[in-house]
């Protein structure tokens, strides 16, 4: 029973047309604090300049594509303030709650856009990975060439400027030529104090056949409200490897946005998995740009949204060079009132022959009251290319469940089961191994909530 | 004890299938119901189980006294009652093995867990019986199954269950001969004078495989006659078309 763009909201209708605008607050108005010893001059440049493209751009408009069936209006800006560091008490539950991978490279927790754990005793000879405000201070070559680099294409230009006004957490790594990490780095970000706004950065930039795993976990401790808007660059070169995974489970009044862009060079694979269980609110904006002859890059996504929440994705696959491939699938299963949004868009230059390009939407809806939309599209202008798009959004068959019921399993635990063979397909692509067995557990504890 | 269908009427909206039903399986007895398209063979396999398409308006079913006909699909399994699909539904992503694991742990106290190499050992044994190959524990349930696939590991299910009463819903159609005799083998394995069976099919020739020890003929939701295995091969050979001359059966 495949469903197609439903109408607007009316609910969201109406917010638009609120009469009497409040002063503009939050966000809105209290620029970025940085201290000049903090940075260097070309990085508070760009910041300030961030700062102003902010405040001069729109925030979208129901009318814009990029957020149609959403709204920006949802990142409730003026409600939110730049982190202030946590007391230590905190800071010290935050860190013990960090609970991820066994083993891992190397090892961050940031509370408030502060780093309170940095571990990187295992990290390979030659590899830079360092906090974000380290890195500004040694890395500079690095982060001018690589930092925020591609230009915001899937709508949230004004969140991105939001970002660079006022990122000071996160991690740049750069793996040398040849160097391949066994072990993932594990990243934590949590948002501890209510109403506080965090802006994790991270860029990984891969040298020749080099080969990096990094997980970013988003998470809010004892807080319900919150925003995190991260950014992630990910920069593979030739032959090279990256697999990235970003976790977010934040508060269920908390607001997430994730903003990732990837270029592959030559013969190099991306991985970039999204993971979206928390948040009331939440959007993430992947662009893949294939540059490299017979490179990949594959877009990966599962999410569950209940109750209210709203999952809201943006997609696009960029090619622009022959024989390069990109596999996009993204997985929904929906509770309660929830809905999801999936717009995706492959694109195809003239000169990409030999293109192989999938683009997969699956939505379950396990609520009468929940909706799915899907936005699929194809700009194909190359010859000889293999490109399918397809969406989908049903509920579970009747008949799938009468045949695990009629084995003596209950209809919760037929259900949860269905759900999981929903989501399989994409859990696979993370292969076997740790950081499957860490999404899997993270996905089944909210799925025994949900049900 | 036995499974005991009394006087079973059920509908599908505007049209009653069933239309007063007896029937009694004990334990250790292999029942055969045979009939034409149509006659409501299917519609008693699904009603047996709880299936929501069908309306029971009157009458009972008796499983060791315990009336079923209130309890919920998964209930009436787990009280000993099992189905073998004619048309075994797929179910991606979810491994055939662990759809075992929770049609068995369903059966447990709550909290409990199987012993996972006991059921591995007892779950490979039974698929070699089958000859399935170990890579079915693997693949998602029935997905990509052949026809014949799919009626093995409806029996693989039904030998890792051990209900006390079995359906088998046309387990035949769409077997080749070599196939046949494999599910046939593996039914008669289950054979034991504690469980009872019910065969439904279309086909004489599966009851050459699986000897019933009862016939009945099913038309338009009534038994109509009743007899020993050698009534099939009477059906067989005269078809469904003579049964209804006879003035008794209709009564019996």
């Amino acid at each position: 029973m495949p469903t197609l763009a439903p109408a607007p909201q009316t609910s969201s209708m109406s917010s638009e047309a609120a009469p009497v605008a409040a002063p503009p607050a939050g966000l809105e108005i209290i620029a970025p604090a940085r201290e000049k010893s903090a940075a260097p001059a070309w990085f508070l440049e760009k910041s300030a300049a961030a700062w102003s493209n902010f405040q001069s751009l729109p925030v979208p408009g129901l009318k814009d594509e990029a957020w149609r069936y959403s709204n920006a209006k949802k990142i409730a800006l003026s409600t939110y303030q730049p982190t202030a560091a946590a007391n230590e008490h905190i800071e010290a539950e935050a860190v013990a709650a960090s609970e991820g991978l066994a083993e891992t490279a190397a090892r961050f927790v940031f509370v408030n856009d502060r780093l309170v754990v940095a571990e990187t005793a295992r990290l390979p000879a030659g590899v830079i990975c360092l906090p974000f405000e380290e890195a500004l201070q040694s890395q500079a070559a690095l982060l001018q060439q690589h930092f925020m680099q591609r230009e915001m294409t899937l709508g949230s230009a004004k969140f991105a400027a939001l970002h660079l006004a006022h990122v000071r957490a996160g991690l740049v790594i750069l793996v040398p030529k040849g160097i391949a990490i066994e072990q993932p780095i594990e990243v934590f970000h949590w948002i501890a104090a209510e109403h506080a706004a965090i802006f994790p950065h991270t860029l990984i930039v891969t040298e020749d056949n080099a080969d990096v795993t990094v997980v970013d976990h988003y998470r809010t401790w004892k807080a319900e409200t919150g925003l995190s808007l991260a950014v992630a660059d990910l920069v593979a070169g030739k032959g090279s490897r990256i697999r990235y995974i970003a976790c977010q489970e934040l508060g269920e009044k908390a607001q997430a946005m994730h903003l990732s862009s990837t270029v592959t060079a030559r013969d190099a694979q991306v991985k970039n998995f999204q993971v979206q269980l928390g948040a009331e609110f939440s959007r993430s904006e992947s662009v893949s740009d294939l540059l490299g002859e017979g490179s990949h890059s594959d877009m990966l996504s599962v999410a569950l949204p209940t109750g209210d929440q709203i999952v809201d994705q943006r997609t696009l696959q960029n090619h622009k060079a022959p024989h390069a491939t990109s596999d996009l699938l993204y997985k929904n299963a929906l509770y309660g009132k929830s809905r999801s949004i999936f717009s995706g868009l492959i694109t195809v230059d003239k000169e990409a022959h030999f293109t192989d390009a999938y683009q997969t939407c699956r939505n379950l809806l396990n609520s009468d009251e929940a909706e799915a939309t899907s936005l699929p599209g194809l700009e194909i202008n190359a010859d000889q290319v293999k490109c399918s798009h397809g969406a989908t959004s049903g509920p579970i068959s009747d008949e799938e469940l009468f045949y695990l019921k009629a084995r003596g399993i209950t209809d919760g635990e037929s259900r949860k089961l269905i759900v999981e063979g929903f989501l399989a397909d994409a859990l696979a692509k993370l292969g076997n191994g740790p950081i499957a067995d860490m999404v899997v557990s993270r996905i089944h504890e909210k799925l025994i909530q949900a049900v | 004890m036995s499974l005991e269908i009394k006087d079973l009427h059920a509908q599908i909206p505007g049209r009653e299938i069933l239309k007063g039903l007896n029937l009694t399986i004990n334990p250790g007895e292999v029942h055969a119901i045979m009939g034409p398209n149509g006659s409501g063979k299917s519609t008693l396999s699904k009603v047996l189980c709880g299936h929501s398409d069908y309306e029971v308006t009157s009458g009972e079913v008796l499983l060791d006294g315990q009336n079923i006909l209130d309890m919920a699909v998964d209930a009436r399994s787990r009280a000993g009652l099992f189905l073998a699909f004619q048309y075994p539904h797929e179910i991606p992503g979810v491994s055939n093995a662990n759809f075992l694991r929770a049609s068995l742990k369903a059966r447990l106290p709550k909290g409990e867990d199987i012993d996972a190499v006991k059921f591995y050992k007892q779950l490979y044994s039974r698929m070699d019986a089958l000859e399935m190959d170990r890579s079915f524990t693997s693949r998602s349930v029935n997905e990509g199954f052949s026809g014949g696939e799919k009626k093995r590991n409806e029996i693989l299910q039904l030998m890792m269950l051990e209900p006390k009463y079995a359906i088998l819903d046309e387990t035949d159609s769409g077997l080749d001969i070599d196939a046949l005799k494999i599910v046939s083998r593996g039914v008669n394995a289950m054979r034991s004078e504690n469980r009872g069976f019910l065969v439904i099919t279309h086909y004489q020739r599966l009851l050459n495989y699986i000897q019933p020890d009862i016939v009945h003929v099913l038309k338009d939701g009534r038994i109509v006659k009743t007899g020993g295995k050698e009534l099939s091969l009477e059906l067989e050979e005269k078809g469904y078309d003579w049964v209804h001359e006879e003035p008794l059966a209709a009564a019996a």
